[in-house]
């Protein structure tokens, strides 16, 4: 198994090309935090049980992605700034299917 | 006045635990939590989620963890304010706390351990423009007495339970009930979605999916909304009294970040060496509310930063007092209810 990029736009509109494992069992909001790409306390809140919003995304590469479960339909549902393109970080597993997607963080307060 | 030795602010795990070392050492703790039942994120969020890494629990739920502790701290009697959130501190000339809540409840402690987790829960508010001008003047993000409803239009947003069980509670007090979600879909409980569903057939309740709530109009209180149909992008007036926006609660530090204590990483600093106490002497913090070089938000954790913190507490309560720590295996558990629990003595006794 090896590193994939990963194309991540933080709040402030920075690019950061970031190199994830797909070997860590981590999803994406973990990635994040990992980087540090958003403050500690701003991402991640609910621990990655699709209970907040505050790791939701736009996805703005075509990969194809796992499907939305119910708990993360539903909170979507619930959430603010949400697009047709929303998915919550912590409910996409980095594999190696997921080289160059591209993201962007959505404001703080979703 | 609440008067208690040690006065914990949140009643999530580690708040909790902490009651059972402080009542080894024969102090007394009170609780303040802003939700109105003790256990925190536990209760709240997730009680029907296993938890793995409970050391000697292979498995437990989230919720059970929270009745257990309940029961572990009984004997011990704690205090609970419940469903007021600590607000404001002021420090007395004898060297203790008063901590006041958004309900004005007072409490007086030589201690304070603020185990306050991700903060206090608060309702999650749309983005709105003119939202906070009509907050107490049509807006309410909670119900507290449905009463004040009777007669009146309403319009309640959210796909959850809440706003599905208010709409259907409301349906026979206000004179009009509008229920505006983003989406086609409900997620609740399977008999509230059929009885909103009846109640929509009855004309009973006005329901607009999908679509938001985009616009809020009035002088000095609230007289109509703008929605907004998010597949057509076609708009609305519909005139109300009420919009009572439902959608969850997300966490807050809140007030507490006011207390002019050291933050970082939207946490509360602490000498992680010693017993987790802030940069103000007397106050700790304790659990996932505190951060320091390494700190993991484990609740495990927070169970030894609770222990640690006790015996720093008892020492600055009684400078002058010798103690050493003492296992509850050899000193058993002495409730202030006047229970006792202990080991069995073995017997010595000849065998012939």
């Amino acid at each position: 198994m090896s590193d994939i990029v990963l194309k991540i736009r933080d709040r402030e509109g920075m690019l950061h090309e970031v190199d994830a494992p797909t070997d860590m069992n981590m999803n994406l909001m973990e990635v994040v935090r990992s980087y540090e790409l958003a403050p500690e306390g701003t991402v991640g809140i609910c621990g990655g049980m699709a209970m907040c919003a505050s790791c939701q995304f736009y996805i703005n590469s075509d990969h194809s992605l796992p499907e939305k479960s119910d708990e993360e339909e539903a909170m979507l549902s619930e959430a603010f700034f949400v697009n047709d393109n929303s998915r919550l970080g912590c409910q996409i597993p980095i594999t190696e299917d997921l080289n160059g997607l591209t993201v962007e963080l959505a404001p703080e307060g979703a | 006045m609440i008067k208690t030795d040690i006065l914990i602010i949140g009643a999530g795990p580690t708040g909790l635990f902490a009651v059972f070392e402080a009542g080894l050492l024969q102090l007394k703790c009170h609780l303040i939590d802003a939700l109105p039942q003790p256990g925190g994120q536990c209760a709240e969020i997730y009680p029907k989620k296993p938890i793995y890494d409970i050391p000697g629990f292979p498995e437990i739920l989230a919720g059970e963890l929270v009745d257990n502790l309940m029961e572990q701290i009984k004997p011990f009697q704690p205090g609970f304010t419940l469903g007021e959130r600590a607000e404001t501190i002021e420090k007395l000339e004898d060297g203790s706390f008063v901590v006041t809540t958004n309900k004005g409840t007072k409490h007086n402690a030589p201690i304070v351990a603020i185990a306050g987790g991700l903060g206090s829960f608060e309702p999650r508010k749309p983005i709105l423009d003119n939202l906070s001008k009509f907050e107490d003047n049509g807006v309410a993000y909670m119900i507290k007495e449905p009463e004040i409803y009777r007669n009146k239009k309403v319009l309640i947003a959210g796909g959850g339970d809440s706003a599905l069980d208010w709409s259907i509670f409301l349906a026979n007090i206000a004179s009009e009930v509008t229920l505006v979600h983003r989406r086609n879909e409900f997620r609740g409980a399977l008999d509230s979605v059929e009885k909103v569903q009846e109640l929509k057939n009855q004309g009973k309740i006005n329901l607009i999916t999908p679509a938001e709530v985009v616009g809020l109009h009035g002088d000095d209180k609230l007289e109509k909304v703008t929605v907004k149909k998010t597949d057509t992008s076609q708009e609305m007036d519909v005139e109300v009294d009420n919009f009572i926006p439902l959608f969850g609660l997300s966490p807050k530090l809140g007030p507490i970040a006011e207390w002019g204590l050291e933050i970082e990483k939207n946490a509360i600093k602490v000498d992680n060496s010693l017993d987790y106490q802030t940069n103000i002497p007397g106050i700790y913090a304790i659990g996932d509310v505190n951060t320091y070089p390494g700190k993991l938000k484990l609740i495990l954790c927070g169970f030894h930063e609770a222990t640690l913190m006790c015996q720093s507490a008892y020492q600055r309560i009684f400078p002058n007092k010798k103690y050493v720590m003492k296992y509850t295996t050899v000193g058993g558990v002495l409730g202030f209810d006047g229970s006792k629990k202990e080991a069995p003595k073995a017997v010595v006794k000849t065998i012939k």
